[in-house]
Parts: structure tokens; sequence; C-alpha cells
């Protein structure tokens, strides 16, 4: 419902978008009618909020010691089903929430970029332990992509090496939160209003020859550029 | 990576496929990739491609003084982290020639085999799962927690334990703990039956493991596999019976060095078993030494700043997935000129080319599991 209104009245006001980049004092459209959005139907945005939350079929992206203390976690002590937390998703294609534990490198980074873009909207994704935060202990490998929001944006860090499996359900909750206070307008209305190409590049989702395009390259490890 | 070779004459030769398999591939636990050229439903060959979890760890082993090295020195085997700092002090304190108080060894000796415990339960639950039974990783993960929870109130980790010091261990154990070490160890062995009857009696896990990805003993030697997998093939090597460190010369009667002589994924998967029951039992002897061994220090006092002397080292641990090495070359500085890890999956791993050739892309994950390998001890 909400949605709906959302894309109609943000597909009707490309008018405005021009004149943006002349005077950017005024308000752009879309943040005007994501405020719209949000006061019209609470109702929606609870129960949409809601359903995200307590579902989501998390794809585990073990890449080091946290993954067994991400196992540790599913297991029957600590158990995050109980916080609505599936790990039974058969890719990231089923997935909701990507939880990437240990350390990524920069041979796996292209990878990561890969099955976080097939995962489809809305999507979330928890940084699990030191390494995939900042590198962790091995910051000043040469091999080590220092921390995984070079390659994706994160929702959520939990820190430690590895973290304790009451570290990761704390992260859950907080992730609960803050997909509890998301805003739809916020969500859809930049990517529905975003027409010229420089908003497409900041809101929007890959387009489909980019998905199926080859493997992007990794990123360039510090210090490497001069050679 | 998607070639395909055409062969000549449609009906007469087929057409190869080449599957990839990997990075991120949950029978794989970690991101090994396999590059499997198929024919039908049978593996041609088949190609680990590794190298997506090298951390560097060789190179940082360089930029960082001895106490900083066993840091990083247990994060590449994860499930084994005791073990791989006990190579890094053994060859340091070799090195510096010093002599290690007679409670840390029998500590050490202790703790290595709890930690042999707690890696072989990892894959004693792993293995059945990938073999579509879920049932027994919930009992490993509880017997695990029983055994982390004894390890962290030494160390404070539950995987990372950081608990060995050149010269000894960290601080003494704390009053009592020898008695809850003991109470944990007798409740894990009371529920060891889980796999010994409920994993390795069930005819399905039977069916699918027995006669599957037999490995030689020839090969074994050619690539240099070592641990439970070599001991499955026939090849009777074990270090703490072999070349003795730590206590194990003293535990000779309570150590059994567990063979068979199949080498198919059904022997593999019973010598990791019938080895945990024996990691149980020097544990217990260990405990009854340690009651017994007067009060003493656990550790040395050490210089500010720790050098070791010139020259080149080799100390190598039986670890729980086989031998592991530390090549030490110093020259005489802070931090170690050269640090060369041998690691145990790396080697065994290199197997799979041997080992998957000829079989049923259905028997890969078993067999592939079977190998009991972590990822980054491939990598390092």
């Amino acid at each position: 419902m909400d949605v709906n209104q959302d894309h109609a009245s943000a597909s009707a006001t490309p008018d405005p978008t021009p004149a943006a980049g002349a005077t950017p004092v005024y308000l752009p459209e879309p943040k005007r009618l994501g405020t719209l959005a949000r006061l019209a139907p609470e109702p929606m945005k609870v129960v949409l909020n809601w359903g995200r939350r307590y579902s989501l079929w998390v794809f585990n992206f073990g890449l080091a010691c946290c993954a067994i203390e991400f196992i540790a976690a599913s297991m029957a002590r600590h158990d995050f089903i109980r916080l609505g937390v599936i790990p039974f998703a058969p890719g990231p294609r089923q997935a909701d929430l990507m939880i990437v534990s240990g350390t990524v490198t920069d041979k796996m980074a292209p990878a990561v970029k890969r099955l976080y873009e097939q995962m489809p909207e809305p999507k979330y994704v928890i940084s699990f332990g030191a390494c995939s935060n900042c590198g962790g202990p091995y910051w000043d490998s040469y091999a080590v992509t220092k921390g995984v929001d070079q390659i994706i944006p994160v929702d959520v860090y939990v820190p430690g090496c590895p973290p304790r499996p009451e570290a990761l359900l704390q992260g859950i909750l907080k992730l609960q939160e803050k997909i509890a206070r998301e805003s739809l307008g916020e969500r859809y209305g930049n990517a529905a209003g975003a027409t010229d190409a420089a908003a497409v590049d900041a809101g929007a989702r890959p387009s489909a020859a980019a998905l199926g395009s080859g493997l992007v390259a990794a990123p360039p490890t510090p210090g490497e550029e001069q050679r | 990576m998607t070639e395909t070779t055409v062969g000549i004459g449609g009906a007469a030769e087929g057409t190869d496929m080449v599957l990839n398999i990997g990075p991120q591939h949950p029978s794989t636990h970690g991101v090994l990739r396999l590059r499997l050229v198929l024919d039908g439903e049978r593996i041609r060959e088949a190609e680990p491609v590794i190298g997506y979890m090298h951390r560097g760890a060789e190179k940082l082993f360089e930029a960082r003084d001895y106490r900083q090295i066993i840091m990083l020195a247990n994060r590449h085997d994860w499930l084994s982290a005791f073990s791989n700092e006990l190579g890094v002090v053994l060859a340091v304190e070799r090195m510096l020639g010093m002599e290690v108080p007679e409670r840390a060894v029998w500590t050490r000796t202790l703790l290595a085999e709890l930690n042999r415990v707690l890696n072989h339960l990892m894959f004693l639950g792993s293995y059945p799962l990938e073999l579509g039974g879920i049932t027994p990783v919930f009992h490993a993960f509880r017997e695990r927690e029983e055994l982390q929870n004894v390890m962290e109130e030494i160390s404070g980790g539950r995987m990372h334990y950081m608990f060995n010091r050149v010269g000894g261990l960290k601080e003494d154990l704390p009053a009592g703990w020898l008695g809850r070490a003991r109470q944990a160890v007798a409740d894990v062995r009371s529920r060891m039956d889980v796999y010994d009857r409920l994993v390795l009696g069930n005819e399905i896990f039977r069916g699918r493991t027995r006669g599957v990805g037999v490995l030689t003993p020839a090969a074994v030697h050619a690539y240099g596999v070592s641990g439970p997998i070599a001991r499955a093939c026939g090849v009777d090597f074990d270090l703490r019976r072999d070349e003795p460190y730590l206590a194990y010369g003293e535990l000779g009667d309570v150590l059994k060095v567990v063979t068979r002589t199949d080498g198919d994924c059904l022997a593999r998967f019973e010598c990791l078993l019938e080895q945990t029951h024996n990691s149980l039992a020097l544990a217990d002897a260990c405990l009854d030494r340690l009651t017994q061994l007067p009060p003493g220090p656990i550790n040395q006092r050490l210089p500010k700043v720790l050098k070791a002397p010139e020259g080149t080292t080799y100390a190598w641990t039986e670890n729980p997935l086989g031998i592991n090495g530390y090549y030490l070359v110093s020259k005489g500085d802070k931090t170690p000129y050269r640090l060369k890890l041998r690691s145990a999956s790396y080697n065994n791993i290199q197997a799979l080319t041997e080992l998957l050739p000829g079989t049923l892309v259905a028997d890969m994950v078993a067999i592939l599991g079977s190998l009991f390998f972590v990822v980054g001890d491939i990598d390092k």
C-alpha cells in the first residue's frame, strides 16, 4: 500500500531534479516524500518491519575462526533461531541477512561482493569479528582486505576475535532494532525518485547487466598503488 | 572457469564438463575451491584451488616479536589453537635452551589433549552433517561447550587461548580447576556413545563411507599426508610416540596410536573417534599426575626484550589434524628472520588430486569431509 503510493508519487515528480543541482538549498523531492510516507501508513510500516525483523533468513559467509562461533551460536545452547534468525537459506538468493564471519582476503573479496549483489532486497549485513570489521590481527597483512565495509555496506559490526556467541545475539538484536526503526520512504523513496545518473549510483540496486558481468577486481591494497 | 571441451564424435566421446565447487560452498566448510572435470557422474580430474584464505601469516611473523607471534600462530588452524601455540613456543624455547618447569609441561600436555578432543568433536559432528545427518552436530557442540567452559576459565578465550608463553604458561591454574576439568572430561566421555552407536552404527552412514575414497600408503608418503588420515591407511606414525615432546614420553602406557588399514572414509572417521577416546584417557592421566605434582612455578621470568640467539631450529608437533612444524631462523633480533610454517591440512588436501578421480560426484562430499581439514591451515 505504502510502497505503491510512494512509487506513484515519486515517478510523478521528475521535474525538480534538474533544478536540484542548481539550488541545493531546497529540500529535494524524495526527502519530502519520505516524510509523508513516514507519517501516513504507520501501520503498514510496523507490519512490514515486524515481519522483516523476525524472519531473517541468514546466509552465513563463513570464512575463518568466527564461522565456528557462528555455528556455536546456532546450536542448542545459544540458539539464535529463537530470535527469528533462520540459518537454512540454501544460498544468497533466498537470504535476507548475510553474516560475514572471518577474514576477507583480497582474493575472496570479489566473491563476497558478487554474493551480496545476488541477495534480494531488503538485505542486511552483519560484520562478525575483528577481521571483517577492520582486518583485525591481520591489519598489516598484504593479502587481507581491511574490513568488509570496503566492499559492501554493513549494518551492524560485532567486535571480538572471535566474538562470543552472545555477542552475535546482541548484534542480531541491534539489527532488529534498526529494522524496526526503518522508514519505508527512505528505503524505497530514493531509489524510485532518483532519475539522474549520480543519484542512481548512490542508492539504486545494480543492473541486471552488472550482475551477469564478470567478477569485479579486488580493491587495491593500501601502499600498492605505486607499483 | 566454464570451458567446455568437445570430443571428436559426440557419440563416441562425451563432452567433458568442468564443474567449479566453491569457494563458497557448504560442503567445503570454509573457502576451498575445487575444479572438477566430469565425465557424466564420474570425476575425471580434480584440482584444489587454494589461497582464498591466505592471510600472509608467515610474513607477519617477521614483523612481530616472539610474544606476539603466538597470537597469530594460534589463528591459522582455528580448531587447534593451543597446539599451534605450542609449536612456536617449543621452537623458541629450544633456541634459547630454556628449561620449562615440570608443572607447565604437564599442564601443556593436558591442555593440548583437551584441545585435541575439541577439534575432533567438531569433525565428529560436522562429518555426519555433511552426509545428511543433522543430529550429531548438536551433540558435538554440547560437548564442545562443556570443554570450552573449562578452557575459558583458565585462559579467558573460547577458541584462541593465548595461554602459552615462552618458558611456560601464562599463569597457574585456578583453585579447584582440576576437579572441574575432571568432571568435564567425565561428562564428555559419558556421552561419547552418541558417536560410537548413533553415528558409526548407522547403516546409511556406513553405506556412504565404507570403501569410498581409499587412500593408499604410497599416496600418503608421496604427498606427506599426516595425522589421523595417514594412520587410517595403516601408516603408523605419531610424533607423540615416535619423537615424544612435552610429557608424552611418560604417558607411553596410556597413549595408544590408533591405526586402521582400510584407508577409506569410514576408517578415517573411526581413527578420529578412537583418538578422541584416547585423548580423554590421556587428559585423565595428566590430571592424575598434576594433582600429585608438588607446587612450583609454571613459567619463567623473561627478559624485557626477548631475543632468540642466531641459528635455526625446527620444532614439530602432532597437531590434531596432523604434523605441524615451525622452521625458525633467527638472526638474533627481537623478531624471527623467517618462520616457516608446515601445516597439516596443506599436505593432506593435496591428496585430493589422487583421491577424487574415478569417484562419483555424490561421493565427493563424503571424501572431502573425511579429510578433516581447516581452510586456514591450508592457506595460512
